[in-house]
């Protein structure tokens, strides 16, 4: 377990290794980049090991650090924590392999993604508020120079857009904790310690601090209607950047929105959970009928990341024990696929055919050209769908348990969502993979390179996670649901009633 | 007996055949067909075993495994074999490698196929099986995708549209059924079929719904019933059907109607029926409607076909909804006095689905080898004097359609007629309806008889090849069941007569 | 009240140092330098400087502690010695961007006049007296305005000392009347007996008026909006190392003589505007200020295509954050507007370091013309990178600290309940917008590729590499463990 703040610190070095062995040539960098990011994933394979799940945060490091603001550099993790710092390592592995085809300014690639992927660990580490802010904000510029330099479509547009809502977001974010921590009385930024204090501020302090934060982290999470910079920047990031951006970065809100607004603000989740709820509603229905009409095949999978965020938003906006454990593992299931699918989309079809266009990819029998792609596809599809089988399914139906219990409307509308989902999956399906059936006639003869030893293990690394959890999601939800009696959460989950 | 778990080996085997096939897929034709065919035909194997062993007149299910899977979720892994499902299982075991047998031959791909095949033969037979409704999900969500690769890859020119429909709705319809079972699970705190019933048959489960207050245990119900409806299909959510039975190709059509459809009217005994009596009492007089409306229109819109196919697809929506509308009518009438009536109407859709299920497939191979004779024309004029052509064809062929149309002496007589018998006990009028549906039914398959087989040689009979021996093999086995459950129903009927006995005893007054 | 002259000169070495520094240098061009061409000038010059730099910096270290000095004239608390070292790297960090950097013709006068500005900044820092304060900030601004306009060559040059000068000079004239006010308020010219005075007496109109002018003449020193008409320009044609020397120590040294002066010596006369009701004093004045800043700053930085313009706003907007720390600074005291001001000063160095390496190779007024920097020269861009990251605030840099101390100081006080917080608020939004001309920068310099016409690699002197590289290590350092400047003040 106290291997676990390593992943922070092995990526960050990893970061400068990378650039350093990228000087000398791109396949330097690119070993560098693939042991740092197992070593990252190994950590956290470790430390699931051996993790006995309890009630409640286990400090990994406490020391000092800024005492004239009362900052200490406070690490910790629960079940959750993990679940999702186990998400960050296979997301990185993957999306290593799958950026193994890079060949310009490869080191510097890898720095920025290791530098963005030690942000991320240290946010779901973090238990000091300030650390957590630092570590979110740390993770924010990468992810310019990411996409502006290495991404496609309108990539400078969508780089500038992303970071900006990113930025306005925790812009937000930290407003309501700097608002809560002067009202505590400023000499600590424990999350604790302000969860503890919190009960004592006025009504409108805890609804202003509540909202402040949420809507902060929701940014991030792409809840309606703060979501449209992801479909944008999703479609402009190169593929490995688009990965960690749908899989593992829009959790950073979700976990944000967890961790830090409601756990300290009960009373404030409690007052606005209906707003959360159907603007995760509107979310799930209104990103999913804007993917059933798009032409381009990347755009449907940004739109889907929002459609599904939208349900690890509503499992958080019920606010019971059920709805909360199936929204984590919604986060860590929607980050394993969303890293599939887009790795199928970017890497596999689009840097041979160089066209993601739907009328494109119509006219090519793509599904005899890209057997491999083709299989890897229509698997993620159906798990993206939520089919029985795929890690979706148990989240999405421990999400609807739990939403039934807190409001049944929400629930027989979010259900719908599961309709929409399925439909334009399989309209992409259908006509990127299947455009001609057997019996067609032949299209122009392409060859396509085949599809290299890095993609098919990349794919087979998240298409194997998919498919344990989604068999058998004890796995994880014996790390979740322990984490979720801690006194702190329970609080969360009860309105603030102890 | 014990030690062996022959239901997991039922669900596994094809499965495992499935991945063989996956895993090579280069494997030249003729030991891929072997392949898949030796793992299809482990279901009759494993399903003669347990027929053995099976004891009907033992109460509770039989073979069970169970074991905890999901503490989380409070999911077990629970099979169990009844009169009920033994049929169907034996059923996919006549079916399954029929269809196989009787068309990989003549496919692209071979491998693929098979393994499709496999994967959707193993998730009926989980359907059939699981007694846990996360078990049961999986399957019954994981059989809709190798049919939709059998429709899209193999299928005729509308495929796509019909397997995108296909998928759509029936994924529509299952969503709301998720819901309503995590509803259930929320107010009853367990997925499992057996315990559930359990809860109902006290009372206590209504309570807990109604715990919930206002309209929400209506909600519940009306979703597990939309989820099982589309599957069955219960008009009006029939209109998926048609173009895909007609796109498909022909073996994916005969394990479609065969066996697929039978998942439906199996969810509505084995979970609808069980957990929502008083639910399924109260919406049973506009149910029972529905469920004439698939009779007599779907037997009317097959008489105006033109296309063999279609007709042969809506005659299947004509037969399932007998096996529902015995089902609501018995749901209807409470009553100790409807005993007899009950246990017949049952029995009847028991029976129904296997023997619907030999015919119906024995039916599409038929129209199958018509469209490959004639180059793909499969319409009711592209046909005429098959008979003097091909005179052993013509009898199979014809057994099948009079098994289809209820001739005494064939098997389907024998469901059809208790099924009357049974609804009429308790609904009369709705009965006398029904029987228009007979009517046209024999009227449209008569129409299919003459003008296809009788009369000059025409179209694409002339010439017309008479059955090979590959062909003959497949409907061989199929039409002799016909005749001898014709002539011999008990051999099916003890199987289930005790448990039938026990559903109607258990009719709340 | 002891008069010791050896009290006085230990108070005052770093000055010492630093004059006998500037005319050591001034002697040693017009002797040795006679012989010399530029680049030997520029050398020599420079390493006078700097040696003269270092042994200010061991003499303030020498004056510790000791708190008031010579009759009450100066202090020399943790503040001064704070305020001192810190000018002085800020200057030596600038003095060491000179060599090969500069196209002024006149190296050792270059030098002189910083050693000059820079002995204004570190007395500045010690004042404890009007008068004492009132020359020094002279002394400091007329060594500027002569740095803004010695480039000859340049007419923007002379343009932009033109107008510091006139501006500058209006609000020394505005300074010496608020002073002279103050004075005839309470009969003294310390700040803690102006304390102790003003303490007796309340607000009065003439109190209201004597702060309304040294308000002014802050505002016109720190670039705050509406006083701020001369930043753009001035940082647009000054030359670039005189920019950094502007935007960097007169600032620090600025807000550091002010916050000594309002905070504690007008502190009974603050007023409130944390809560609500807000109460007359000068920190009502001092929020319009922060707003007008925030925004004139931000909105104008956006619509520039210059990037020295763009610096030149983003300059007001970070003097109107420096503003908002003033407000909080008299709960927190003086830590986090220290601390804000130096790593502030120290980006700025570093980027206008960046912009004057940038200039020699070519030319750097447009942003455009930055384009490519990451394949020109690697450590340009690279650091450029950290200074322009710094003043946009994100962490682990020191300029998020920065804000962050100074957010958190403010809204300590009162909470979003008054003017304060909502102010603070703003600032953090309007952050956001920072962001994006300040990623405009950073697109031009790592993103787009070279233009066509300036391709080649810019050659960076050693003296400069160590420079920015220093310049770009403090700033991480400090970013990572802030403890180390704020632990000064306790």
């Amino acid at each position: 377990m106290n291997a676990l703040p390593w992943t922070i610190y092995v990526s960050f070095a990893g970061a400068l290794l990378a650039l350093a062995a990228g000087q000398r040539s791109a396949s330097a960098a690119r070993v560098v980049g693939l042991l740092t990011a197992l070593t990252g994933l190994g950590l956290a394979l470790g430390a699931a090991a051996d993790f006995t799940p309890a009630a409640g945060l286990q400090t990994l490091v406490n020391a000092p650090w800024i005492p004239e603001l009362g900052v200490r550099y406070h690490l910790a993790a629960d079940g959750i924590s993990l679940t999702l710092v186990v998400l960050t390592g296979l997301a990185a592995t993957a999306g290593v392999l799958f950026s193994w085809n890079i060949g310009e300014r490869t080191g510097e690639f890898f720095a920025l993604y290791f530098a963005l992927i030690g942000g991320v660990y240290g946010v779901f580490l973090s238990a000091d508020a300030f650390a957590f802010f630092v570590f979110y904000e740390i993770a924010i510029v990468p992810k310019y120079f990411l996409i502006a330099n290495w991404g496609s479509t309108n990539r400078e547009y969508g780089a500038m857009k992303l970071v900006l809502y990113s930025f306005a977001g925790s812009a937000l974010v930290l407003a309501g904790l700097l608002w809560a921590h002067g009202a505590a009385g400023g000499d600590s930024f424990a999350l604790a310690d302000l969860a503890a204090a919190a009960p004592n501020f006025t009504r409108f302090e805890q609804l202003g601090m509540f909202a402040l934060l949420f809507t902060g982290f929701a940014v991030l999470a792409g809840m309606f209607p703060f979501h449209t910079w992801a479909p944008t920047g999703h479609v402009a990031a190169p593929t490995a950047a688009s990965m960690l951006l749908a899989g593992v970065v829009m959790k950073l809100g979700a976990y944000g929105c967890l961790r830090v607004a409601m756990v300290t603000f009960p009373a404030g989740l409690a007052y606005f959970a209906p707003v959360i709820a159907w603007l995760a509603i509107i979310g799930i229905l209104y990103a999913g009928f804007v993917a059933l009409v798009q032409d381009d095949f990347k755009f449907v999978i940004g739109y889907s990341s929002v459609s599904h965020m939208g349900f690890v938003l509503l499992g958080l906006a019920a606010a019971n024990a059920t709805a909360v454990a199936g929204a984590v593992l919604q986060m860590f299931s929607h980050g394993v696929i969303a890293g599939l699918l887009f790795a199928v989309v970017g890497r596999m079809v689009y840097e041979r055919t160089h066209t993601r266009k739907m009328d494109d990819l119509r006219a090519l029998p793509l599904h005899r050209l890209l057997p491999f792609a083709a299989v890897v596809f229509v698997l993620a599809g159906l798990a993206s769908m939520g089919l029985p089988g795929f890690s979706g399914f148990p989240a999405e139906l421990t999400i609807l348990i739990g939403t039934w219990k807190t409001s049944p409307l929400w629930a027989l509308v979010a259900a719908s969502g599961v309709l929409v989902a399925a439909a334009f999956t399989l309209r992409a399906i259908q006509v990127s993979f299947f455009g001609q059936n057997e019996t067609a006639k032949d299209a122009p003869d392409h060859h396509y390179e085949p599809i290299t030893w890095p993609e098919k293990a990349g794919a087979v690394l998240l298409l194997a996670a998919t498919v344990y959890v989604g068999l058998n999601p004890d796995a994880l939800l014996r790390w979740i649901t322990p984490a979720l009696e801690s006194p702190l959460l329970r609080a969360a989950l009860n309105g603030g009633a102890p | 007996m014990n030690s062996l778990p022959l239901l997991s080996l039922l669900v596994f085997t094809p499965w495992l055949g499935a991945l063989v096939l996956a895993l090579l897929p280069r494997l030249g034709g003729g030991p891929a067909r072997t392949l898949a065919l030796l793992f299809s035909l482990s279901t009759l194997a494993l399903g003669a075993v347990a027929l053995g062993s099976f004891d009907p007149a033992a109460p509770g299910l039989q073979f069970v495994e169970k074991r905890a899977w999901i503490a989380a979720l409070g999911v077990s892994y629970h099979l169990g074999l009844d009169g009920l499902n033994l049929v169907l299982v034996l059923l996919t075991g006549l079916v399954a490698p029929a269809a196989l047998f009787g068309t990989i031959g003549s496919v692209t791909r071979p491998a693929l196929y098979g393994a499709l095949f496999l994967v959707l033969q193993g998730a009926a037979l989980g359907v059939f099986l699981f007694l846990d409704f996360f078990p049961w999900f999986v399957c019954w969500e994981l059989s809709l995708v190798p049919a939709f690769f059998l429709l899209k890859l193999w299928g005729g020119p509308g495929a796509a549209r019909a397997a995108y429909q296909f998928v759509i709705y029936t994924i529509g319809g299952s969503a709301f059924m998720l819901l309503g079972f995590a509803a259930l699970y929320a107010a009853a705190g367990t997925f499992d079929f057996v315990q559930l019933a359990a809860l109902a048959r006290e009372g206590a489960l209504a309570g807990k719904l109604a715990a919930l207050g206002g309209v929400w245990p209506q909600v519940i119900f009306y979703g597990v019933l939309l989820g099982l409806a589309v599957k069955v299909p219960l008009w009006p959510f029939h209109t998926w059907l048609p173009p895909a039975y007609a796109e498909a190709p022909t073996g994916a059509s005969m394990f479609l109607t065969g066996v697929m459809s039978k998942m439906g009217v199996y969810g509505f005994l084995r979970i609808l029926w069980p957990l929502f009596p008083a639910d399924l009492q109260t919406a049973a007089p506009w149910l029972l409607w529905l469920a004439l409306g698939g009779v007599v229109l779907g037997a009317y819109a097959a008489l105006r076909q033109t296309d063999l196919k279609r007709m042969v697809a809506y005659s299947s929506v004509n037969h399932l909804s007998y096996c529902l509308l015995a089902l609501f009518a018995v749901s209807s009438c409470g009553s100790e006095l409807a005993r007899d009536a009950s246990v017949a109407a049952l029995s009847g859709t028991i029976l129904q689905m296997f023997n619907h299920g030999l015919s119906a497939a024995a039916l599409f191979y038929c129209v199958g080898i018509l469209e490959s004779r004639s180059g793909g024309r499969r319409g009711l004029g592209d046909f005429g004097g098959v008979r003097t052509a091909a005179p052993v064809f013509a009898g199979f062929c014809g057994i099948a359609m009079f098994s289809s149309l209820g001739l005494p002496g064939l098997n389907g007589f024998v469901g059809e007629f208790l099924i009357f018998r049974g609804v009429f006990g308790l609904q009369p009028v709705l009965a006398a309806v029904a029987t228009l549906g007979l009517l046209a039914t024999a009227l449209f398959l008569l129409t299919f008889w003459q003008r296809v087989f009788h009369g000059p040689a025409a179209g694409a009979g002339v010439g017309f090849r008479d059955l090979g021996a590959g062909e003959t093999a497949t409907l061989l086995p199929l039409l002799v069941l016909m005749f001898v459950l014709g002539l011999m129903p008990q051999l099916l009927i003890r199987l289930f007569n005790p448990l039938v006995a026990s559903w109607a005893a258990h009719l709340s007054p | 009240m002891s008069l010791s002259y050896a009290e006085l000169f230990r108070a005052l070495l770093p000055e010492a140092a630093l004059t006998i520094g500037a005319l050591a240098v001034l002697t040693a061009d017009l002797t040795v330098g006679r012989r010399q061409d530029l680049s030997a000038r520029y050398r020599t010059a420079v390493s006078i400087g700097l040696l003269s730099v270092l042994a200010a910096a061991y003499g303030t270290l020498a004056a510790g502690n000791t708190g008031e000095a010579f009759g009450g004239v100066l202090i020399l608390d943790m503040l001064t010695l704070g305020t001192r070292l810190g000018v002085l790297v800020l200057a030596g960090l600038t003095l060491a961007l000179l060599p090969g950097v500069s196209r002024i013709r006149h190296p050792a006068e270059y030098v002189a006049v910083v050693l000059f500005a820079s002995c204004g900044f570190t007395l500045m820092g010690a004042s404890n007296q009007l008068l004492v304060a009132f020359l020094a900030i002279e002394l400091a601004s007329l060594s500027l305005y002569i740095l803004a306009g010695l480039d000859k060559s340049s007419p923007a040059s002379a343009e932009a000392g033109l107008k510091y000068y006139l501006v500058g000079g209006m609000s020394a004239a505005f300074l010496l009347f608020g002073f002279s006010l103050l004075y005839g308020l309470t009969g003294s010219l310390e700040l803690p007996q102006i304390a102790f005075q003003l303490s007796l007496q309340g607000m009065t109109a003439l109190l209201m008026i004597a702060l309304t002018m040294i308000l002014v003449a802050f505002g016109f020193k720190a670039a705050a909006a509406p006083f701020h008409l001369w930043a753009p320009d001035v940082y647009e044609g000054a030359p670039p190392a005189s920019a950094a020397l502007i935007a960097s120590a007169s600032k620090l040294a600025g807000f550091v003589i002010f916050l000594r002066l309002l905070w504690p010596g007008l502190g009974f006369s603050a007023g409130r505007v944390t809560d609500l009701p807000v109460i007359v004093g000068w920190l009502p004045v001092v929020a319009l200020l922060v707003l007008a800043s925030l925004l004139v700053g931000n909105l104008g930085a956006l619509a520039q295509s210059n990037v020295r313009r763009l610096l030149g706003y983003s300059a007001i907007a970070h003097a109107g954050s420096l503003l908002l720390g003033m407000i909080g600074a008299g709960h927190s005291g003086p830590g986090p507007v220290f601390y804000y001001a130096a790593t502030y000063g120290l980006a700025t160095v570093g980027a206008f370091g960046v912009v004057a390496l940038v200039d020699r190779a070519g030319r750097c007024q447009q942003l455009t013309d930055l384009a490519g920097l990451r394949t020109r020269s690697p450590l340009l861009a690279g650091t450029l990178a950290v200074f322009v990251l710094s003043l946009a605030g994100f962490p682990p840099l020191a300029g998020f600290f920065g804000k962050f101390a100074v957010y958190a100081s403010v809204l300590k006080v009162g909470g979003v309940g008054g003017p304060a917080g909502w102010l603070t608020l703003a600032a953090i939004a309007l952050s956001a917008v920072a962001l994006y001309y300040y990623l405009i920068i950073l697109k031009q310099a790592l993103v787009a590729p070279a233009k066509e016409s300036a391709r080649e690699v810019i050659p960076v002197p050693l003296p400069a590499t160590l420079s920015l590289l220093a310049a770009a290590s403090l700033i991480l350092v400090f970013g990572l463990f802030p403890s180390t400047i704020l632990r000064i003040f306790g």
